[in-house]
């Protein structure tokens, strides 16, 4: 090994070697579209907390003088409605930032759901005998041939739709890939020295699974659990989109365009703005998640 | 005739501490018919001159020389295309890890002929029949049905000779054999040293021999190179090198050959070679020498005359009166 | 190869039996009766509810229910619609040609603009296409489609007036059935125009649905391009002096093909969940449309056999794409 890596990996620490948070903030920072990215979520996560104080009008408040209005810099618009109304007079603008919330509660909530059971059942995957690891990542194989949307409909058919009810569809549909990230970061881990010391020092089950396996297998968890949050808000926008998600009057971005879908040809502004709001949410988390894995996997770094 | 010849050649590597220099002046001569062994610790700069040498070395990488010739022709200033001409057929070279050295998504017979067809221009037929002489002159039993094999059914051995029979595929002047032997086995390693020095021998070709081995050193080379953290420290002839090093380094790294161990622990080197982050002034050798006094610690070491091995260091060993 | 072949038979049995049990007990064993949820806000009389608990079957024990279920699909018998009272399996097969035809034209432009895009995105490695590539390939991997799609039908439907808005052909053109597939049958029909106006009806349809598989292809293709360049045999190529292309396009390229195959096989379970969508915007006559018909009419042997139909599909498609995969990775071939 005459290489440079290793040259500079065989480095003591005693000298001005960055820290290991640090390090993953200098990649971080280095990665100009993760750092818009987060900015942008931090923007839309304000919108989403403050949203009472924000918006102009009450989200459900219906103006039924000014339906369909343009927006403020088309011909016939007003600065009363900046972003222009929805058929039923209701300000866009409004709308789009009361929905910021919801999508921040849908993203947030499945991430928790799907990334604790998740977690949890990868663990025992990876630490269970063979014959029971086979059933769980079997049934995990049986869950992922169902294509997601498809699943997520049916459960919410079956359970009823709002809301809720899609929000647990998508932590359950999204669920099989925390389950296998995990099993095969335990995998790995389980073959390594620290965890066979760990185990000739006597330590009991919980502890080793918890304490010594689980810290290690967490950048490419974190890694999935922003590019999971992305993904729920694109499903549940989804599902609303068909019907099968909130219900109007909630001002959620899916069911928003949905509502405005016969209005595509003469009023272009109902489609847009709650798509564009979509896509960059998407985009903006999705970018972050580029950012954290490319600062968290040491393969890809520059050597 | 002059070969190969390297001036002053310095590489540095963009990294994420910032600039990192891993080969530092480094001066290279290979005659034809020459076996020139290049040794230091991992780290010392040995593979990536050679790598420079060939292009091969990733964008991060700045390489400066004053001269860089291979058989009269300037290196530096030729375009990829030219220089394709010349590596992989005059120049060729076989590396540390035989096993992930050959694609494993094709058989042993497809990368061999590739660059007969592309070199040598040969037809079908041709490039068979070379090929299976290729592996018959490597010592590879069953040429013909080796041919078929992809490279995860063979040995480390195995496959090291296949690396070597690519490599000679072109007749090439000059082979850089980049640690050869580390991945194997010692047994292997031997016939592997055995088989380079012969095909030498046989081709009078030059031979560039990368190694952190002593021993290999003592077996195979003519004249010896010792690299230390991107410098060249020493240069002499193998047995002259043996018999009086003067770089401390150099006679640091024999006394920690088994073969002349004197007491019964080994002598070892504490330490290890510098890295980015804690690179030493004065002599990069200092920390970890045994004769450095303040003069090491502060002030580049100046490079002794040839009768001492162009030893860089202030205090050659074995040095006779009044010659320093 | 035989071995694997086998071995990878044999797991197709358990998931097959479990993708059964699942879709089977969505629906007794979820909260909510379904036929209450079948009736609607109308509700329904008591005997009506009656005939219909029988009528499924949901008197018997579960198990008894199960296995007839199980022999039934065994059989090809996967109950009959409700609403139509054809057999589930009839319609699917008579409407499956439609998503066949759309999914592969996506997958066609996925896979054909994909790889070349992640290939020199690899190969340019931050540079100026490498940032626009990806960076398209970012925004189409955020892409909510069903917004996308009604986009591309402001722009190209309604400004321009270039495609149809819905539906696989012009109501001019009536011809028989032959494939099923509409490209092939309109050209056996032999009437003027037919053809164009297919190829019309399915380029938005297609592009909406392709848009993220071909995301997802061209970041894999360049992140296993990136991971196969650092190896030691790519620099074993350039040594021997073999031309950037051919190290790039041979060497690299069929050893990073080895993980974006497998991602092309997941992409069949992408495309079957936007085809939901597309089909439902585009009005295309599809398996996903049906699916999603089927689920607001709270039809549910239709939405129970649909689902296990579609998930054998794309287990299929998975076993497909592992027997390829053992052809392209030699390793597995010669085991």
């Amino acid at each position: 090994m005459a290489d440079v890596s290793s040259s500079t990996n065989t480095t003591p620490t005693t000298t001005v070697r960055p820290g290991r948070f640090k390090e993953f903030w200098r990649y971080f920072r280095e990665n100009r579209g993760a750092v818009i990215g987060f900015y942008v979520f931090i923007f839309f996560l304000i919108v989403a907390i403050f949203a009472p104080l924000i918006s102009p009008f009450e989200p459900s408040t219906q103006n039924r003088g000014a339906t369909l209005v343009p927006p403020a810099w088309q011909d016939g618009g007003s600065w009363t409605y900046p972003l222009g109304t929805d058929p039923l007079g209701r300000d866009m603008l409004s709308r789009l930032i009361y929905g910021a919330r919801y999508s921040f509660l849908v993203g947030t909530i499945v991430v928790i759901l799907a990334a604790t059971g998740g977690i949890l059942t990868g663990l025992i995957a990876g630490f269970a005998p063979r014959w029971l690891d086979t059933i769980i990542m079997r049934i995990m194989d049986i869950i992922l041939s169902i294509p997601s949307l498809l699943l997520a409909l049916v459960l919410v058919a079956i359970l009823g739709p709002s809301l809720l009810n899609a929000m647990i569809a998508i932590a359950i549909v999204l669920q099989p890939h925390y389950v296998r990230l995990t099993r095969a970061a335990v995998m790995t881990e389980l073959s390594k020295d620290y965890v066979v010391s760990a185990r000739v020092a006597g330590a009991k089950l919980p502890r080793l699974m918890f304490v010594t396996v689980l810290p290690n297998c967490l950048a490419p968890i974190i890694v999935q659990a922003a590019l999971s949050f992305s993904n729920a808000i694109l499903d549940v926008a989804a599902l609303g989109f068909l019907g099968m998600g909130a219900q109007p009057p909630t001002p959620e971005w899916g069911t928003m365009l949905a509502e405005s879908r016969e209005f595509i040809l003469r009023a272009w502004w109902v489609v847009t703005f709650p798509g564009v709001a979509i896509l960059t949410t998407v985009l903006a988390i999705n970018l972050m998640g580029d950012g954290l894995r490319d600062a968290l996997d040491p393969k890809l770094k520059r050597s | 005739m002059t070969l190969l010849n390297i001036r002053n050649l310095s590489v540095d590597f963009d990294t994420a501490g910032g600039q990192f220099r891993a080969v530092d002046g480094v001066d290279i001569t290979v005659n034809e018919g020459d076996i020139l062994s290049i040794v230091g610790e991992s780290g010392s700069g040995k593979s990536v001159s050679m790598l420079a040498m060939m292009g091969l070395l990733p964008w991060t990488a700045t390489i400066t020389a004053d001269e860089m010739s291979f058989d009269g022709v300037d290196l530096r200033g030729m375009t990829a295309k030219s220089r394709r001409k010349v590596i992989g057929r005059d120049m060729s070279m076989i590396f540390q890890e035989p096993m992930s050295s050959l694609n494993p998504c094709f058989t042993v017979g497809f990368q061999i002929k590739e660059s007969l067809r592309i070199h040598m221009k040969m037809d079908r037929a041709a490039r068979h029949r070379r090929a299976v002489e290729l592996l018959d002159l490597v010592g590879i039993p069953d040429p013909e049905k080796r041919l078929k094999a992809f490279p995860h059914q063979m040995s480390g051995g195995m496959s090291q000779r296949v690396m070597i029979a690519m490599a000679l595929a072109c007749k090439p002047r000059l082979l850089i054999a980049d640690e050869p032997t580390t991945a194997l086995d010692v047994t292997i390693q031997a016939q592997i040293l055995d088989l380079l020095t012969d095909l030498q021998k046989e081709t009078g070709m030059g031979l560039i021999l990368i190694t952190h081995d002593m021993g290999v050193v003592a077996e195979t080379a003519q004249r010896v190179q010792v690299q230390y953290a991107g410098q060249k420290v020493e240069e002499q002839e193998v047995r002259k090198l043996f018999a009086e090093p003067h770089h401390p380094y150099t006679s640091a790294l024999l006394a920690a050959l088994p073969e002349r161990a004197t007491e019964r622990h080994l002598p070892t080197i504490p330490g290890v070679v510098p890295g980015q982050y804690d690179r030493p002034e004065g002599c990069l050798f200092s920390p970890r020498c045994r004769f450095a006094n303040d003069t090491c610690r502060k002030t580049d070491p100046p490079v002794q005359p040839p009768e001492l091995g162009l030893a860089r260091c202030h205090y050659p060993v074995n040095a006779k009166e009044g010659v320093a | 190869m035989l071995r694997y072949l086998i071995g990878r038979l044999l797991t197709f049995i358990p998931t097959f039996i479990g993708v059964t049990i699942i879709s089977f007990s969505f629906i007794r064993v979820l909260p909510g009766d379904p036929i209450i949820v079948m009736a609607g806000e109308r509700g329904m009389t008591e005997e009506r509810y009656n005939e219909l608990y029988q009528q499924f079957g949901f008197d018997r024990p579960l198990v008894v229910q199960f296995w007839d279920f199980f022999t039934g699909v065994l059989q090809g018998d996967l109950g009959t619609s409700y609403v139509t009272k054809r057999p589930v399996f009839d319609e699917f097969f008579a409407l499956f040609p439609a998503t066949l035809e759309l999914s592969f034209c996506a997958i066609v432009i996925a896979i054909t603009l994909g790889i070349p895009a992640g290939v020199i995105a690899a190969v340019n490695r931050g540079k100026f296409f490498d940032r626009a590539l990806m960076s398209s390939a970012l925004i189409g991997y955020s892409m909510p489609i069903f917004w996308w799609a009604l986009l591309l039908i402001i722009i190209f439907s309604g400004n321009l007036g270039w495609t149809p808005v819905s539906g696989r052909i012009d109501l001019l053109y009536y011809f028989p059935d032959v494939t099923g597939f509409m490209l092939i049958d309109s050209l056996l029909s032999g009437q003027d125009g037919a053809f164009v106006s297919a190829v019309r009806h399915l380029i938005l349809p297609s592009i909406v649905l392709a848009t993220i598989p071909l995301a997802v292809i061209a970041r894999q293709t360049r992140s296993a391009m990136l991971e196969v360049l650092g190896e030691d045999y790519i620099r074993t190529a350039r040594a021997k002096g073999l031309t950037p292309p051919r190290v790039n396009g041979v060497h690299a390229l069929r050893n990073a093909m080895i993980p974006v195959i497998t991602v092309i096989g997941l992409s069949v379970g992408m495309l079957l969940a936007g085809a939901i969508l597309t089909e439902t915007i585009f009005s295309w006559p599809g398996i996903g449309k049906w699916m999603v018909d089927s689920i607001y009419r709270r039809d549910y042997p239709v939405v129970q056999g649909g689902l296990l139909l579609v998930a054998l599909l794309v287990m299929v498609v998975n076993l497909i794409v592992d027997l390829l995969y053992g052809l392209i990775n030699p390793k597995i071939r010669k085991r």
